[in-house]
């Protein structure tokens, strides 16, 4: 299991939960195991084409899977996936 | 029967390693004349302002023990001290070698017999004695020190925004000694600001932010230079604000002026400490223009509106702010005086809830659609290019 880190913008569709808990061994399984359990998700983080929203930054741990295999960048059990938006807020 | 106190400097001056200012001279300009040899002046600050060696650490003898850690921290370093003429300094060489300090002389003569040699002396910039004493925290910094601050002093730090995250920056910087300080904002002091944006009060309600900010920032230091801008920055406006300043702060509340800035700030290579909050989270980095990511080499793309609550109002948590703002203002005088490691290609997110912070790495994208270019080549045209700018914050509401 990897533990995701939830947005602010994204709480209201986990149930206002911070972390959720979500299987796969890689990037991209966790992020649909996430939307499977939270149906309301699905939309903000992927495209109609499946793939994921370029507005929408995931990070393994502290790197950003753009640099590392993207989707398929592989999960070990622990790892946290942090899903970060753009705020603009001031 | 005790010496008298010439006898006692003439029996200490047995003890310790003497140096004659013109091996000081050589020693000081030989090959690239870095890391060889420290200098270090024990006279007393009111000597010392009227000039010293060039490069020479300012420890005044009354604080020699407790200071010259600070100023030279390995023990092995070559050190020669000096005074006015060469007696003061041999009593500190003898307390530097019993510190420990393996490689200590005493210029012979002191600073008296350096200038008759006719060597060059720096005469420091003339602070007031108010200043003196209002900088004082700043001045035992051995990372600030006097010349940190006479950089505060000539920083210019534009504030986009006097609200949320702009009212502790400001509060802050003025402080410090930040010498001109901008600020950008249209707006009027609403009460619903006073939860969080301290630099106003309640009576300013309904006047202009940035004369409330300039009032409450020259009430704390008058010393600092406000340039007011009662404006919203735009294209057509921005390139005239921001050009001169050596470090920009933004608060901004929305996407659009964000990626504007970037855009304009990557052309003129001027660094960006940037911050924004939402509920009880807060985001921090620093980009510097072509050293590090840009804006865009972390968000390339803004999200959808219903995505990005920044529009309109919004809950915040009124302490937010201030900490996201206060980690702003470290950055700023981190940069403007060099020290330590600024946040540039790092992300810093803060969760007030959980009272925890998390670091992220932040890559310059090699395709980003700016900073991947020279910034000559950046046009006017594709500054804060934007998807529908006017659409997208009414959609958010």
């Amino acid at each position: 299991m990897a533990i995701v880190r939830i947005p602010p913008v994204l709480r209201p569709s986990t149930g206002g939960a911070k972390e959720v808990d979500a299987a796969g061994g890689d990037v991209g399984t966790v992020l649909h195991s996430l939307a499977e359990a939270h149906p309301d998700t699905q939309s903000q983080l992927f495209a109609e084409g499946g793939e994921l929203n370029r507005y929408v930054n995931v990070y393994l741990n502290d790197e950003d899977v753009r640099v590392l295999g993207g989707l398929d960048t592989a999960v070990g059990d622990g790892d946290i996936v942090v899903i970060l938006p753009a705020m603009a807020g001031g | 029967m005790s010496p008298s106190g010439a006898e006692f400097i003439r029996q200490i001056k047995t003890q310790i390693a003497e140096v004659d200012p013109a091996d000081v001279h050589a020693a000081l300009n030989d090959g690239d004349g870095n890391g060889t040899v420290t200098i270090v002046d024990v006279r007393e600050s009111d000597e010392i302002a009227q000039g010293h060696l060039p490069g020479a650490k300012l420890v005044p003898r009354g604080y020699l023990e407790s200071r010259i850690e600070g100023a030279v921290p390995d023990r092995s370093q070559h050190v020669v001290v000096y005074c006015a003429s060469g007696n003061r300094s041999a009593l500190a060489a003898k307390t530097l070698a019993e510190l420990g300090y393996e490689h200590v002389e005493s210029m012979t003569g002191g600073i008296t017999l350096w200038k008759d040699r006719g060597y060059k002396v720096d005469v420091p910039r003339k602070i007031t004695a108010e200043q003196r004493e209002r900088y004082s925290r700043h001045m035992l910094v051995p990372e600030i020190g006097a010349e940190g601050q006479y950089k505060l002093l000539d920083a210019k730090v534009l504030l986009l925004g006097a609200g949320g995250l702009g009212s502790p920056t400001a509060l802050y910087l003025a402080a410090a000694g930040v010498g001109t300080i901008g600020i950008v904002d249209d707006d009027v002091v609403d009460l619903s600001n006073l939860q969080r944006q301290v630099i106003h009060t309640t009576d300013r309600i309904g006047t202009p932010k940035v004369d409330s900010a300039e009032i409450t920032m020259k009430a704390l230091n008058p010393d600092v230079n406000v340039v007011k801008y009662e404006t919203r920055i735009d294209a057509s406006n921005i390139m005239e604000i921001i050009e001169g300043y050596d470090v920009i702060v933004d608060g901004v509340d929305n996407f659009p002026t964000r990626y504007l800035l970037n855009d304009a700030t990557v052309r003129l290579k001027i660094p960006v400490v940037s911050a924004s909050i939402l509920g009880f989270d807060g985001q921090l980095s620093v980009f510097s223009p072509y050293e590090g990511p840009c804006y865009r080499c972390l968000y390339p793309v803004p999200p959808p509106a219903e995505l990005a609550p920044s529009c309109g109002a919004n809950g915040v948590l009124g302490v937010l702010p201030g900490t996201m703002g206060l980690l702003q203002a470290t950055e700023v005088v981190k940069l403007i005086v060099g020290a330590g490691e600024p946040l540039i290609g790092r992300l810093l997110l803060y969760e007030a809830l959980g009272a925890t912070f998390t670091e992220l790495k932040v890559r310059r994208d090699p395709e980003c659609a700016i900073c991947s270019r020279p910034p000559d080549e950046i046009s006017e045209d594709e500054m804060g290019v934007f998807p529908d700018y006017e659409a997208f914050c009414a959609a958010a509401g």
